[in-house]
């Protein structure tokens, strides 16, 4: 061919996909303030023991309603007494409430990651197959409109009832209420895929359905769903602090952040502290997974990609 | 010497940073005469929509004019504000686009669509709006002006909404008329319309004319004078006879000697060669039905006979809608035929499942259209192409060795295998789409477009590599298309296909030199360039 044409000599020097994905993904302010935060909420929940606290349900009547800073003495459950800093004061029992919050962190992103994964792998599998297999789609459909019409608040009462409180009581009355949101979601990028070229490609090379699901359509819905799940995680967290404060989430001896501020709630207008610590590492929290998410979704997902992002 | 319309002067678009080159458009000079038609001609990439967009001050936010200059009868534009752009654009110089369906808003009739046009520009009553408007209906020759005023885009046929487009854009009367593309997503019939409307409004007119296109049959048809763009820059421009008959720049005679002839070139292939493929009364029915409405029925396939030979090239050739591609997919197995036979080297090929499917999937194999759709974005081209061998039984091993063959055939580098299909040009994936194709040791290979959505450089080359192949691997090939000089080169026989049904076929030198059918020659007669020799070929 003529020389003009330089195309088959022409080898791409793009970094692959991946490389470039992950550095944009690093790259984004969002991502890195949010998975920051996050990473210093985890470190401070799962290191709590060593980081000052005491038992967070230690009860010590000596101690009631003190205020954020102030030092005394705290009687452990062997009856011997040491020196403390109540860095954010005690509630009316007398409890630490530095370490409950602290330990409450544990819950929280417990319940926020558990029931983000969970959502996302049952929706995931329901979703693909009501979008893939066409006689399904209709039933598994209109069972998941039943589903999201069940208010959440009221399936986590009923659940709580039926077994008793605990996490995964309120793990599983959260979850439920989700699938169908990441199913909708799941099926209808799966409709939108089953059409590209590439799937029809490989249907024409002989893959078989399984291989077609697992190799070529999942792989392309993970991004619009990792944003989702960050949604999912943010949602979770809050929903399962509001249960703990309407006192139908865990029991209230656990410190959860929605169970201390449940408790302070009684004497908020002498003692706010007990609700404020609390509150403000909800609120960071919830924040820190919310701007991960957007931060993902500017960066993972083409639809919201700005012009010329993509490589054409 | 008629006074300049638009002119640039050393004209510079520049990129963002990242991008694959610095400037979109460097140092383009041109100049567009009062009544006349100039056609920016140039493969995808040259920066010939930039320059429109440039013109129009429609640039997106991030890419900036750098150098030189704009002038709309002698009025700088670079410059201009906002609020003066705002003014110019509809009354002075106004654009149509390619695809006239994203281009008119969906929700309006057509009617209020002009009529804002002239609500913003004019100070006219509403019935000497109204009347303006269905006058204008009249002259761009659309039928009963009073019903399509008060249509919906989506009631229109592509044709008809690029009519409306040309109303609108016509309607202030202005002086420059900038056409990107404005016939390439129409039908050849349709676009050989539209082209003669707007060579005729223009005369009439004496607008100036901006024509954006990469087809050279359409400059050939339309262009006073060309400029021919390559990355950006200008290689050559002069007056439309001169250029494409004898061009100076060595690039232009390439680009030139790239468009495939109309003269057919293949005799049929002996009749003692067997049957490799026929289907007998191949239909398909696509029904919608709803609860509460009447069910649509379309036959996209009303019985399809065809036959095609060891080693021969069918070429199926049609306008949208004339399921041609249906046809494809039904041979494919993509879709089920809702009547009617394909025979495969002499047996029925049934309802497939399990093992029978397998075994017909690896003898027939398709090429799609788009190659930027048809490679999975997350997949290596590897794990693309030896994905068949690896359904159909083959090691691991023996896939990649067979992949990396290929890579040789289709003249790709073997170190390809390991990259992603976004680090190639749409040429070179088509070639691996190839690959992909040849990897499963097929029989027939469908070729559904396979080149339609390629510069006519790259379709040049990836024409040669299907026909080198074909020969080395005495290949069957079904070669569906919408153009006829690609058909013209590459097929034996040719079948030409109407609503689903069959109007004529047989070989291609008899269909092209003297059809029987009368679609057969409207189709031949509407091909943009017919009976131009270009480059001195034929």
């Amino acid at each position: 061919m003529d020389a003009l044409v330089p195309e088959l000599e022409v080898e791409a020097s793009v970094p692959t996909q991946r490389r470039s994905t992950w550095h944009r993904v690093r790259k984004n302010l969002g991502v890195r303030i949010g998975g920051i935060v996050l990473l210093l909420l985890a470190i401070v929940s799962i290191l709590a023991p060593w980081l000052g606290t005491v038992d967070p349900t230690l009860l010590d009547p000596t101690n009631r309603d003190l205020l954020p800073g102030a030092s005394g003495e705290i009687m452990q459950l062997t009856g011997e007494s040491l020196p403390h800093t109540f860095w954010m004061g005690t509630d009316s029992y007398g409890r630490d409430i530095y370490s409950r919050v602290l330990y409450g962190g544990r819950i929280s992103l417990v319940v926020g990651i558990t029931v983000a994964a969970l959502s996302l792998a049952i929706g995931l599998v329901i979703g693909l197959a009501a979008g893939y297999v066409r006689w399904l789609d209709s039933v598994v459909m209109r069972i998941m409109d039943g589903m999201m019409a069940i208010p959440g608040i009221l399936l986590a009462i009923a659940l709580v009832s039926l077994w008793h409180a605990s996490l995964l009581t309120v793990i599983v009355a959260i979850t439920i209420p989700d699938i169908p949101r990441v199913t909708r979601l799941v099926r209808s990028l799966v409709l939108s895929i089953r059409e590209e070229p590439y799937v029809e490609a490989a249907v024409s090379v002989g893959t078989p359905t399984f291989k077609l699901l697992y190799r070529h359509v999942l792989p392309n819905t993970l991004a619009p769903l990792i944003v989702q799940g960050t949604y999912l995680c943010a949602l979770a967290i809050l929903v399962e602090a509001g249960l703990s404060f309407l006192g139908v989430g865990l029991p209230a001896d656990v410190p959860t952040w929605g169970n201390i501020m449940a408790e302070g709630r009684l004497q908020f207008n002498q003692y706010p502290h007990n609700v404020f610590f609390p509150g403000i590492f909800l609120a960071l929290t919830v924040l820190a997974v919310n701007m991960l998410g957007d931060g993902l979704r500017d960066t993972l997902d083409p639809r919201f990609n700005k012009r010329g992002d993509r490589p054409a | 010497m008629t006074a300049m319309v638009l002119s640039l002067e050393g004209l510079s678009v520049e990129l963002p940073d990242g991008a694959d080159r610095r400037y979109a458009v460097s140092q383009v000079s041109l100049q567009v005469p009062r009544g006349e038609v100039v056609c920016l001609l140039g493969e995808s990439g040259s920066g010939k929509s930039m320059i429109a967009q440039t013109v129009m001050g429609l640039l997106a936010s991030n890419i900036r004019a750098s150098a030189g200059r704009i002038l709309l009868n002698g009025e700088e534009l670079l410059s201009a504000t906002p609020e003066r752009l705002r003014q110019l654009r509809g009354t002075t110089m106004a654009m149509i686009f390619q695809e006239p369906m994203t281009a008119l808003n969906p929700v309006m009739t057509c009617g209020a669509q002009i009529d804002e046009l002239l609500v913003q520009h004019t100070q006219m009553t509403v019935p000497e709006r109204k009347a303006r408007i269905l006058q204008m209906l009249g002259r761009v020759q659309l039928p009963d002006p009073a019903r399509l005023y008060s249509a919906y885009p989506h009631q229109l046929s592509g044709g008809q909404r690029q009519r409306i487009m040309i109303a609108m854009a016509l309607i202030l009367k202005p002086m420059l008329l900038i056409a990107d593309e404005p016939t390439t997503a129409l039908d050849v019939t349709t676009q050989a319309e539209i082209l003669q409307l707007i060579r005729e409004l223009q005369r009439e007119s004496g607008t100036a004319v901006l024509f954006i296109t990469h087809d050279f049959g359409v400059v050939s048809e339309i262009a006073d004078r060309v400029a021919v763009l390559r990355l950006g820059e200008l290689v050559e421009a002069g007056p439309a006879r001169q250029l494409l008959t004898d061009p100076q720049h060595a690039y232009t005679r390439m680009l030139l000697r790239s468009v495939p002839s109309l003269t057919p070139r293949k005799q049929p292939v002996d009749e003692s060669s067997g049957l490799v493929l026929r289907t007998r009364g191949l239909t398909k029915v696509f029904e919608s039905s709803g609860w509460f409405r009447k069910g649509r029925r379309v036959n996209a396939a009303d019985q399809v006979n065809l036959e095609v030979r060891r080693g021969e090239t069918l070429g199926i050739v049609g306008e949208s809608g004339s399921g041609k591609s249906t046809v494809a997919r039904m041979i494919a197995h993509l879709i089920t035929p809702t009547s009617g036979d394909i025979e495969l080297d002499g047996k029925i090929v049934g309802r497939l499942s399990g093992k029978g499917a397998l075994a017909f999937r690896r003898k027939v194999q398709v090429v799609f259209q788009d190659p930027y759709r048809s490679l999975n974005p997350r997949r290596s081209v590897g794990a693309a192409v030896a994905e068949g061998p690896l359904n159909f039984g083959a090691s691991r091993q023996d896939a990649w060795q067979r992949a990396a063959e290929l890579m040789g055939l289709v003249k790709l580098s073997k170190t390809a295998l390991d990259r992603y299909p976004h680090e190639f040009s749409g040429g070179q994936r088509q070639r691996i789409c190839i690959a992909r194709a040849l990897a499963c040791e097929p029989e027939v290979l469908i070729a559904d477009e396979a080149v339609s959505a390629l510069d006519v450089s790259v379709q040049a080359q990836v024409l040669e590599l299907l026909e080198d192949i074909q020969q080395r691997l005495q290949l069957t090939m079904v070669f569906i298309t919408h153009d006829l000089r690609v058909a013209a080169q590459i097929c034996n026989r040719i079948v030409v296909m109407q609503r689903g049904r069959i109007v004529e076929q047989g070989p291609v030198a008899q269909v092209f030199q003297a059809p029987k059918d009368e679609y057969t020659r409207a189709l031949l007669a509407a091909a943009p360039g017919r009976g131009f020799a270009f480059g001195g070929k034929n």
